[in-house]
Formats: C-alpha cells, structure tokens, sequence
C-alpha cells in the first residue's frame, strides 16, 4: 500500500466514524488546551506578582510588625493586627545612614464625596517622603508636608482614577471632599501609575500619617514602614541597623524575641517567587488532571468501539492485510487525530489564554500573556502517546488474531 | 494439487463449552474443479471453508496448499494467498459499515501491491453490473436486501480474480433467479479455470458443481462426481 493511498483511507475512515474520530479528538482538545491555558495562567500571575514587587521600587526595606523567621510570611499577611510598630520608629529609621527617605502607612476604608458624588475608596496615612519611597509623582498640587503632619491637618492627595471618579472634570485643588464624614482639603491629585499588588493605586486617597492615626482610626501604630537605601550595595548593613535600632527601642535584648520583621525587596522577591512557584506547581497538577481526563475519554472511545474494530480488522486480514498495513493503519488514523486535536487543542488553549489576559488587562492590571513552548510540547505529547497507546495497542492485539477469530468478537 | 488436506480437525475451545468441528478430514482438490459441499447445520461446512480459506487455523493435520505446507506460511505469506489466491464469500457477508458497494468491493484491492486504480475501479464496476448490482454501486450495505449484500460480498471476492474461489452458500439468500445468475458467474469463472468450493444446501444448486462432498459431525461421509451436471445458464429446475 503506498502512503497516499492509506492516507486517502485514512482520511476516509476517521469521516466515514465522525463521531468516534469527533470524540476521540476532543479528549486530545480538552487536555492539550487545559494545559496550556492553565500553565499560562500560572506564568502571567507569577510574572504579575513579581514586576509588582520589582515596581514597589528597588533598594527597599519593609519593616513588618509582628516577628517572622527568616522564610516564612510575617504574620500580618494573614490579617494579624501587631501594634508594635510606632511613627517615631519610622521618625528614628530615618535618622540612619544610607537611608534616602521613609514612609509609614496605615491604611482604612471609607466613603468619600464629593458634593453628591460618593464612592467607597481605600485611604491611606502616609509620610511626606511617600513619593521618593514609592517612585510616584504629583501630578498637580503638592504632597503631604511634615507641617501637615505635625498639625493633623486635614487635607488629602487623591490618586489619578480616585480624582477623576469624585470630580469629573471639575478641578479638585482646594476643593473639599468628605471621608466617613470628615472634611478634607484636597491639595493634590498623583500621576497615574497602573495597578498594583491588590489594590489600585490610582484608587488611593492619601492623607498626612498622624491625620489618619488620630482622626479617622484613633490608633498609635502603623501598619507598616518603607525606607529607601541609597544604593543596593548598603542594603544589608541598613537592615542590620535598623534591626538594632528598633530592637533598643522595643527594648528587646534577645533578637530570637524580635517583635518586627525587616526584609528587603529582593527577599520579599525570593519568598513571593516560592509562594508563585507553589502556586505554578498546584496548577501544573491540575493541568495534569485535565490531561488524564482527556486520555480517559480517548481510552473510553476505543473501548467502546474495539469490539467493531477488531471485526473491521478481521475482515481486512481476511482480504489480503497484513498485520504491518493493519498497524499503519491505526497509526495513521490515531496520528492524523491526535495531531488534528492536538492543533485545534492549542490554538483554542491559546485563545483562552489571550483572553483571560485581554480580560485581566481590562482591569488596569500589566497581565502578561506568557505561553511556554514546555507546555506545549508535553500536552501535545501526553495527549499524542494516549492517543497512539489507546488506539494501536487493541489494534495490536486484533492484528494478532485469526480473521475469523477476530471477525466473531461480539 | 491445489488443495490437499490430510487429517484435519478443528476444535473450538473459546470460553463456554470446548466443541470439536472438524473430526479428521482428509480431502484433495486439483485445480480446476468445482466442489459443492453439503451437510446438516453445524457439520462443520463453513469451519472447513475457513480452514482452507487461512481463515482460521487448524487444530492438527498437515494442509498442503499449491504443494506447500501451509505450517511454513507466514503473516506476510498468507496475507498475500488471502489476497490474491483466493476469494472468500462469507455466509454472513461481512461487509464493511457505512462503506459503499463499490468501495466494500474495492477493499482487497488496497492490499494489493502495484495495482492501477482507474483500471481497478472500472473491474469493479463490471463484476458489479455482472451481478446486476450496476444502480447499487453507491449503496451502503444497511440499505442492501440481503441478497444484494450477498453479491456485494460475492463481487469482493471476485476482485482480485483470485485462483480459488471459496463460496459459503452464495446463494442462501437469493431467489431461484439471483440464485441463477450467481450459479451461471461461478459456472463462468469454472470454465475459465478457477477452481470453486463452494457450500450449499441445495441440491440443485450442489449440481451445479462438479463434485459433491457430504460431511455429518465433523467428518466426510460421502465424495461423489455429479452425474448429471446442471448448467446454470438453461435454468435451474428445484
Ligand atoms: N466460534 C465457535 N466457537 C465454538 N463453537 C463453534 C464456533 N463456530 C462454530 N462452532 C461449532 O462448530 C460446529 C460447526 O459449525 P459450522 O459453522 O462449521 O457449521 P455449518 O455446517 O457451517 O452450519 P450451517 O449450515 O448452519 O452454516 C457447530 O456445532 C458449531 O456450534
Ligand atoms: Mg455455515
């Protein structure tokens, strides 16, 4: 038999069993598009996730209340209010060497309006250095002042989205809002910076440090502290100070007791790359499921049908075939199939992918649509050897029959 | 000798009950001659054809096909008499689903090395119109009577214009003219020097044939020359 004409056969055997070769394919489609939709999706979050904390800025310190051993995630990821750390640590940190600027933050929800516009928004107590720290810019106005802080004056800087969402195109400078009730002053509106971390920055008010401790919450601590290294090479002896200077004054003489946790972006970076990659893993896992389902659904269509093809098989040994044509055969049938689905299997898990970073994208967030070649490859493999495996092994077996023996099977 | 068998017999022993069909059968057939054989239901008749046909094997016995043992025939090799030496009609047809009359009797043919495929399709479609089965070309075999499937199934053997010809009652389903026509084609195909065994139960189909074997449980009970020999093509009388 020349190759044309098996094809040709072929061709005309998968159409002649549309719906077996239909549902054959679509285990092959499920698996491979499951795998790589779900494999993107891990590789866009993680590379998400990580170009935010890149974004935070570099040469960073964060100072995190509540103790942490050195790998694990400080307690206040997990919703644990620590009140150990105070503004005048911050007021102190900033009096080291090395460090450029500093920024304390609390942070509360509210509503805010303006005349009768009203919107629940996220505001935030920070210091005047918040800019440097943050790498963010005034668009008009000012920032907040140490004057500001020192007074609890009530006046707020609203990010980009949060001043166009309250104004309009009205002008915000020097107009008055209400947060939960309380008059402020708007002095400035930030320039735009995009989405970050869980919370849009652009959706922030930020009003003075003391402001939002004394007035809005009535709290003496902060949630936590940035601060600005001059260059990376002083990073780590900048941590080592500040270690000591909050351990003098928490009074603590024992640094296994530490009651804060001071890391630098780069580790912040490693443990959020270990919790990512986690991450990865589990999805992997589930992709990997997605593709057993789907060689399950192929081994289920060639056990229903083995009993009509070990007939159809004793019937074409019965005609002159030999086990090799029989065999070549299902090779060609299950190797047009599997690459048929195996294609229409990535291109559907691409266009998911594209479209949950197109939807993702929507909501102000840099998502990257990442698709890794390795996942590709092993979900068309995987589905490529099931469907190769299932289809030729009963085959295998029948060729190996007498025809007629083959030609009872019920 | 084109087919010579000396103590054949066949045992079943697939799950449920282990059966013997063939009880030592030993038969020869040249060349050229044109064998019906009868013999009550389950007398082993069509476990014989499969036997001669390499359609199953043989439990023991030695089978010697054109002077050669068939025990030193390998896949290839009895692919290859499957294929060209030999046409087979099933008594249950065994057409392929959901394929076209045409392409059911074309199926040998993709076996077949160096075949021209225009000249065979054009085979196809006389060996067709032959057995009047010209306006059925492009059925599938579910919208087939049975006795057209039964020339469908004939036409298929026929392809390959196979040396033997092993039929298991060509004409079980047929009316007494079908029946004819197939009978008068066999007749054809004997005189141009196919050799033909053939099953039947009938025995003015049987005297068509040159050659009457009886078989009752497994073994031959009778061998004889027909004496008065019908010709299919002045009308068979029952
Ligand atoms: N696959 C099988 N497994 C077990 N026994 C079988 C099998 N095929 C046939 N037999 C038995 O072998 C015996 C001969 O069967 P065979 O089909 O050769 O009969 P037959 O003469 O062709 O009958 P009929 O005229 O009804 O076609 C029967 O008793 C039958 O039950
Ligand atoms: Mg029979």
């Amino acid at each position: 038999m020349r190759f044309f004409q098996i094809l040709k056969y072929t061709k005309n055997n998968l159409a002649l069993n549309k719906t077996r070769s239909f549902l054959t394919m679509l285990g092959i489609i499920i698996g491979v598009a499951a795998v790589i939709a779900i494999v993107s999706v891990g590789a866009s979050a993680q590379d998400l996730l990580l170009a935010q904390v890149k974004a935070m800025g570099t040469n960073l310190i964060g100072i995190l209340p509540g103790a942490s051993d050195d790998q694990g995630l400080p307690s206040a990821v997990f919703g644990i209010e620590v009140t150990t750390l105070k503004y005048e640590d911050a007021l102190e940190i900033r009096n080291l060497p090395d460090i450029l600027a500093i920024c304390a933050y609390v942070t509360g929800r509210g509503t805010v309006g303006y005349f009768n516009q009203t919107k629940e928004l996220n505001y935030t107590g920070v210091m005047p250095e918040y800019p440097t720290v943050e790498d963010a810019a005034v668009a008009t106005g000012r920032f907040i002042k140490q004057e500001d802080m020192d007074n609890m004056a009530r006046v707020a800087v609203l990010g980009s989205k949060a001043a166009s969402d309250l104004f309009g195109q009205d002008f915000p400078l020097e107009k008055q809002i209400k947060i939960n009730q309380i008059v402020f002053k708007v002095v400035g509106v930030m320039a735009e910076r995009g989405a970050s971390g869980l919370q849009n920055q652009d959706e922030q008010v930020f009003i003075p440090l003391r402001t939002a401790q004394k007035i809005m919450l009535g709290i003496d601590h902060v949630a936590y502290i940035r601060a600005k290294v001059d260059k990376e090479a002083n990073i780590e002896p900048a941590i080592g100070r500040v270690k000591e200077v909050l351990r003098f004054r928490h009074h603590i003489k024992d640094a296994t007791k530490d009651d804060f946790s001071v890391r630098s972006t780069a580790q912040a970076l490693d443990i959020l790359g270990s919790i990512t990659q986690a991450l990865k893993m589990f999805l992997a896992a589930v992709a990997a499921i997605s593709l057993i389902v789907g060689g399950i659904g192929i081994m289920n269509i060639m056990f229903v049908t083995v009993s009509e093809r070990t007939r159809e098989i004793g019937l074409r040994k019965a005609v002159g075939a030999k086990r090799r044509d029989i065999l070549w055969q299902f090779l060609m049938e299950s190797a047009l199939m599997t690459s048929l689905g195996g294609v229409i299997g990535i291109i559907l898990g691409v266009s998911i992918s594209s479209a949950i970073a197109l939807g993702v994208n929507s909501f102000g967030y840099e998502w990257k649509l990442i698709i890794t070649p390795l996942s590709i490859f092993w979900a068309v493999f995987m589905a490529a050897s099931v469907g190769l495996i299932f289809g030729l092994w009963p085959a295998n077996r029948a060729s190996l029959m007498s025809p007629m023996d083959a030609l009872r099977k019920q | 000798m084109l087919i010579k068998l000396a103590n054949i017999t066949k045992d079943y022993v697939d799950e449920g009950v282990p059966t013997t069909a063939l009880r030592g059968v030993t038969l020869a057939v040249s060349a050229g001659e044109f064998v019906a054989i009868m013999g009550a239901s389950g007398s082993g008749k069509s476990t014989l054809m499969h036997v001669i046909g390499f359609l199953d094997k043989k439990t023991t016995g030695q089978y010697f096909f054109d002077n050669e043992n068939a025990n030193e025939f390998d896949d290839a090799n009895l692919a290859q008499i499957r294929n060209q030496k030999i046409g087979f009609v099933f008594q249950a047809y065994n057409l392929l689903a959901r394929t076209s009359v045409l392409d059911n009797v074309l199926l040998p043919t993709i076996y077949t090395p160096h075949l021209d495929v225009k000249a065979t399709a054009k085979k196809a479609r006389e060996i067709l119109a032959k057995l009047n089965l010209s306006h059925r070309v492009d059925y599938q075999p579910n919208q087939l009577s049975g006795g057209e499937q039964q020339r469908a199934a004939i036409a298929r053997a026929l392809i390959n214009e196979p040396r033997l010809i092993l039929a298991d009652e060509p004409t079980g389903n047929l009316d007494s003219h079908s029946g004819q026509e197939v009978m008068e084609v066999l007749q054809d195909l004997n005189e141009e020097g196919h050799t033909i065994v053939m099953v039947t139960h009938e025995k003015y189909v049987a005297e068509c044939a040159r050659r009457i074997i009886t078989l009752k449980d497994g073994q031959i009970i009778s061998d004889q020359k027909v004496a008065e020999r019908h010709l299919a093509k002045d009308g068979l009388i029952k």
